[in-house]
C-alpha cells in the first residue's frame, strides 16, 4: 500500500496548500456574513476587479482606455512605465476602500432592514456590474501578475524530502497566517472591531448605543476588498489575472459550507480539510470514476459534514424562535 | 401641403417597395465577456477585420457588402443556440460557432434549416463526411487529424518508434476535450504506446491532483486538449514539476500567446500543433493597416493583430469569403442563400497560388473541399514557444494526417450518426 510513501506525503501536503488558497477566497465570505448577515455573492468578482486593478496600475494601463479610444478616436493605451509594485498594492487597496463605500452607498445602504435574501440578491446583481466595469476599465485579455513572490518548486524541499511543493504556495500560506492573525488583532483589540462584533451579534443593540451601521459596513467590506485582494494576487500568480478568476468562489462555497459562514477559523480548517480531501480522493480513487472528481468532492464532502453539523464545523447555530 | 404629403408617401411607399440593397451576412457567435474571452476576442477581431478589408478595399464580396453582426455567446452553448436562432433570420450564410459545445447542437438545426456551420478544427469530428453532414463543414482539418499528427511528430522525435512509449492526455472534461481520446486509444493500439487520460473539469483553474499524477507516472510526452484558463494552469503547473516542456503538445486550441505568457520563462519550448502560419509577417497585415487599422475601423485595439487566434478568426473569414465567391461563380448571381454558400464551401479551392494574390503567402494550408470531404486536407505543423523573444516559431513542415487510422473512424462515426438521426446518405460523384 502506497499510503505513506513519498507521493503519499506529496499529495497531503499539496492538497493543504490548495486548501490554503481556497481559503483566501472563503475569509472575504467569512467577513462579510459575520458582520452583516449577507452572503456575498460577489466575492469572487471581487478578487478578480482587485488582481486586475493592481496589474493596471503595475503596468501602467489607461483606465477604460478601450472607452475613451472609442468616443474620442484616439489611441490610448498606456500612461508610462507603469508604477512601482509597493504603490499599485497602496493604490489598489485604496480603490477597493473606495469601492466598498460606493457599494454601501449606493446599494446597501438603501436595503437595511431587508431580508437576506434580497442582499444576497443584491450582491448577484454587484458581481455582474463588477464583472462588466473590470471588463470595461482594464479590458479582457490575460495579464500576467507578478508582485515578486516566488514561483517554481522548492529544491530545499525537494533535497530534503524529494517532494515537490510550490514556492507560491508556502508564500500564499504564509500571507493566510498573517491575515488569520491579523484580522482576528483587529477583530478582537481595537475599537472598530469591538464595534463589528456588537453589530455582528445585534444590530438593533449597536445602533441603539450610537454605532453607525453604514460606516461598519464600510468597514466590512473594505476589509473584505483588502482580502479578496490577497486571493486575487495570490490565484492571479498561479493562472495570469483573467475572467475565470472571478470562478475561485466556486472553490470558496464547499469550503464555507463545511468550516461555517460565521467563523475564520473555520475558513481556514474547511479550507484544508477540502484541499487535502479533494486531491486524495482524486488521486487514489478518481481513476474508478472516471477522474475530474475536484470539483464535484468538494461539494460532497461538505454535504457529508452537513448531515451532521448543519452550521458547519464552527459555525454558529441559529435558533429562530416563533 | 397636400402634394407634399402625397409626394412624401409615394417616396415612402417606394422606398419600402424596392428591396434593400443586399449584403452577405456573415454572423460571428463571438465571446466577449466571460472566462474564455481572452480567447474570443482575437479570434472575433480577426474574423471581423477581415470582413472590413474586403468592404473598405474591394467594396465587398463581389460588390457586395459584408454584414458581420456579432452575437455574444459568453461560450455558453444555450446562449449560442439562441445567438443563431436570433440571426439565422437575416439571411445569415454561415456559422463559425467557434465552439464545439454550440456546433454539436447546431448540427440538427442548421441542417434542417440549410444553413452551413464551419466549425474550423473543431466540432464534431465525423462531421468531416459529408455525404452525411451536408451542411457542416470542418477544413482544414479535424481534431482526429491533429492528434494523428501529434502522435506522427512525437514519433519523429523518437526515431520511428514509439512503443512501450507512455503519452498522457491532459484533457478540458467536455465534449471538446474528449474529442481525440478515440484516435489516441486506436494509435495506441497501432504504436504499442500506453495512453492516460487525465480530465480537467471547467474552468481548470485548479490542477494539481492532475499534474500530481504527470509527477508520479512520469509520462514521456503530455498532450493537451484545453482551452481558456485550463491551458496557462497547465503550462505552469508542468513547468513547476519541471516536466521537459519540449514534450508538452497542444492541439491548436492549447497554442496561443494568453496560454503561455503566464507562465513566464517557464513555458520556453513548449509546442502545439496549428494549421496556419504566425506573426504579421505577411503581405495582407499592409492593406489591414491602410484600410482598417488606420481608418479607426478595427474591431479591437490593433493590440492583438499578429497573434495566433487573430490570425486564426481572419483565416475562417478569407476561407468565407472565398466560399462565397465560389458560390456566386457558380450559381451566376450576388445575391447567393446560405444552401449555395454550402456549395461554394463544398467547392471551395484556396491553393498556394491563389493564397499568394489574397497577401497570404504561406499562411496557411492550400485548401481543397469536396462533396465527400468536408474535412479539408488534414494537415499540422508543430509550433514551439521561445519564452525570450515572446514568440511562436514554426519547427516543422506541414504533416499529414493518419489517414489509415482517421478515415475509418470517421466512416463508423458518422455512419452511427446517419443512422441515429436517420438520414441516407448521399452519392457523391
Amino acid at each position: 500500500m502506497a499510503f505513506f510513501d513519498v507521493f503519499f506525503w506529496e499529495v497531503v501536503v499539496s492538497g493543504l496548500l490548495a486548501g490554503v488558497m481556497y481559503s483566501l477566497v472563503a475569509l472575504g465570505f467569512v467577513l462579510i456574513f459575520k458582520a452583516s448577515g449577507i452572503f456575498n455573492f460577489a466575492q469572487g468578482v471581487l478578487a478578480l476587479f482587485a488582481a486586475l486593478t493592481l496589474v493596471g496600475f503595475q503596468t501602467g494601463q489607461v483606465p477604460f482606455s478601450h472607452l475613451i479610444n472609442a468616443v474620442l478616436g484616439t489611441n490610448i493605451q498606456h500612461w508610462g512605465e507603469g508604477t512601482h509594485t509597493f504603490l499599485a498594492i497602496v493604490l489598489t487597496l485604496l480603490v477597493m476602500i473606495g469601492l466598498a463605500w460606493l457599494i454601501v452607498r449606493l446599494a446597501l445602504s438603501k436595503l437595511v432592514n431587508q431580508e437576506g435574501i434580497i442582499l444576497f440578491m443584491a450582491t448577484i446583481g454587484l458581481a455582474y456590474v463588477l464583472e462588466g466595469l473590470g471588463d470595461i476599465m482594464w479590458g479582457a485579455d490575460v495579464k500576467t501578475l507578478d508582485v515578486g513572490l516566488p514561483t517554481g518548486p522548492s529544491d530545499t524541499i525537494i533535497d530534503a524530502t524529494g517532494m515537490f511543493v510550490e514556492k507560491l504556495e508556502i508564500a500564499a500560506a504564509i500571507v493566510a497566517v498573517l491575515l488569520v492573525v491579523s484580522l482576528t488583532i483587529f477583530s478582537q483589540y481595537t475599537k472598530m472591531g469591538r464595534a463589528l462584533r456588537a453589530v455582528a451579534d445585534d444590530h438593533q443593540a449597536a445602533l441603539s448605543v450610537g454605532i453607525s451601521l453604514e460606516t461598519i459596513w464600510w468597514v466590512v467590506w473594505s476589509v473584505a476588498g483588502i482580502v479578496a485582494l490577497v486571493a486575487g494576487v495570490m490565484w492571479g500568480a498561479k493562472s495570469g489575472v483573467q475572467f475565470s478568476l472571478s470562478l475561485i468562489a466556486l472553490k470558496a462555497l464547499p469550503v464555507l459550507m463545511l468550516g461555517g459562514f460565521t467563523s475564520i477559523p473555520g475558513a481556514i480548517i474547511g479550507g484544508l480539510i477540502i484541499g487535502v480531501g479533494e486531491k486524495l480522493f482524486e488521486i487514489y480513487l478518481g481513476p474508478m470514476l472516471g477522474g475530474a472528481t475536484e470539483n464535484w468532492f468538494a461539494y460532497m464532502l461538505a454535504l457529508v459534514f452537513l448531515l451532521f453539523r448543519p452550521q458547519g464545523l464552527f459555525g454558529e447555530r441559529i435558533i429562530e424562535r416563533v | 401641403m397636400k402634394l407634399t404629403r402625397i409626394a412624401l408617401a409615394t417616396a415612402l411607399a417606394v422606398g419600402l417597395a424596392t428591396p434593400a440593397m443586399a449584403e452577405l451576412v456573415f454572423p460571428s457567435l463571438s465571446y466577449r465577456t466571460g472566462p474564455y474571452a481572452p480567447n474570443g476576442i482575437p479570434f472575433a477581431d480577426g474574423y471581423s477585420d477581415y470582413f472590413t478589408l474586403i468592404n473598405e478595399r474591394d467594396g465587398g464580396i463581389e460588390g457586395v457588402k459584408i454584414d458581420n453582426p456579432e452575437c455574444e455567446t459568453g461560450y455558453n452553448t444555450t446562449k449560442g443556440v439562441e445567438c443563431y436562432e436570433s440571426t439565422k433570420g437575416l439571411g445569415s450564410l454561415v456559422y463559425q460557432p467557434l465552439s464545439t459545445g454550440i456546433t454539436y447542437q447546431l448540427i440538427p438545426k442548421a441542417t434542417a434549416d440549410k444553413v452551413p456551420i464551419h466549425s474550423m478544427g473543431y466540432g464534431r469530428t465525423s462531421a468531416a463526411n459529408g455525404k452525411v453532414f451536408e451542411y457542416i463543414f470542418n477544413y482544414p482539418g479535424t481534431y482526429w487529424d491533429a492528434a494523428s499528427i501529434i502522435v506522427k511528430y512525437i514519433m519523429s522525435e523518437e526515431g520511428g518508434d514509439i512503443s512501450g512509449k507512455k503519452l498522457a492526455l491532459v484533457y478540458h472534461n467536455s465534449a471538446y476535450g474528449k474529442e481525440p481520446i478515440r484516435t489516441l486509444e486506436k494509435l495506441s493500439e497501432k504504436h504499442g504506446f500506453s495512453l492516460t487520460l487525465l480530465p480537467v473539469d471547467h474552468p481548470g483553474q485548479e490542477q494539481k491532483a492532475t499534474w500530481l499524477q504527470v509527477r508520479r507516472d512520469r509520462p514521456d510526452y503530455v498532450i493537451m486538449w484545453g482551452w481558456g484558463v485550463m491551458n496557462q494552469v497547465a503550462i505552469k503547473e508542468a513547468a513547476s514539476i519541471r516536466f521537459p516542456m519540449d514534450h508538452f503538445i497542444g492541439v491548436w486550441w492549447s497554442a496561443s500567446e494568453n496560454d503561455v505568457l503566464p507562465a513566464g520563462d517557464g513555458a520556453d519550448g513548449y509546442k502545439a500543433i496549428t494549421f496556419h502560419g504566425v506573426g504579421d509577417d505577411f503581405p495582407i497585415y499592409a492593406d489591414l493597416k491602410k484600410h482598417v487599422y488606420d481608418t479607426g475601423k478595427a474591431a479591437g485595439d490593433g493590440t492583438n493583430a499578429g497573434t495566433v487566434l487573430y490570425n486564426r478568426g481572419m483565416v475562417a473569414a478569407m476561407w468565407a469569403v472565398e466560399a462565397a465567391r465560389t458560390a456566386m461563380t457558380i450559381h451566376d448571381t450576388k445575391d447567393i442563400t446560405p444552401a449555395m454558400m454550402r456549395d461554394g464551401m463544398e467547392a471551395l479551392n484556396v491553393d498556394e497560388a491563389r493564397l499568394e494574390e489574397l497577401g497570404l503567402p504561406g499562411f496557411t494550408v492550400p485548401v481543397k473541399v469536396s462533396c465527400a470531404n468536408h474535412g479539408g486536407p488534414g494537415l499540422g505543423a508543430i509550433q514551439q514557444w521561445d519564452a525570450k523573444a515572446k514568440k511562436w516559431s514554426l519547427i516543422t513542415d506541414y504533416i499529414p494526417a493518419d489517414r489509415e487510422v482517421v478515415d475509418p473512424l470517421i466512416e463508423e462515426d458518422s455512419a452511427a450518426y446517419a443512422k441515429e438521426a436517420n438520414i441516407t446518405p448521399r452519392t457523391c460523384e
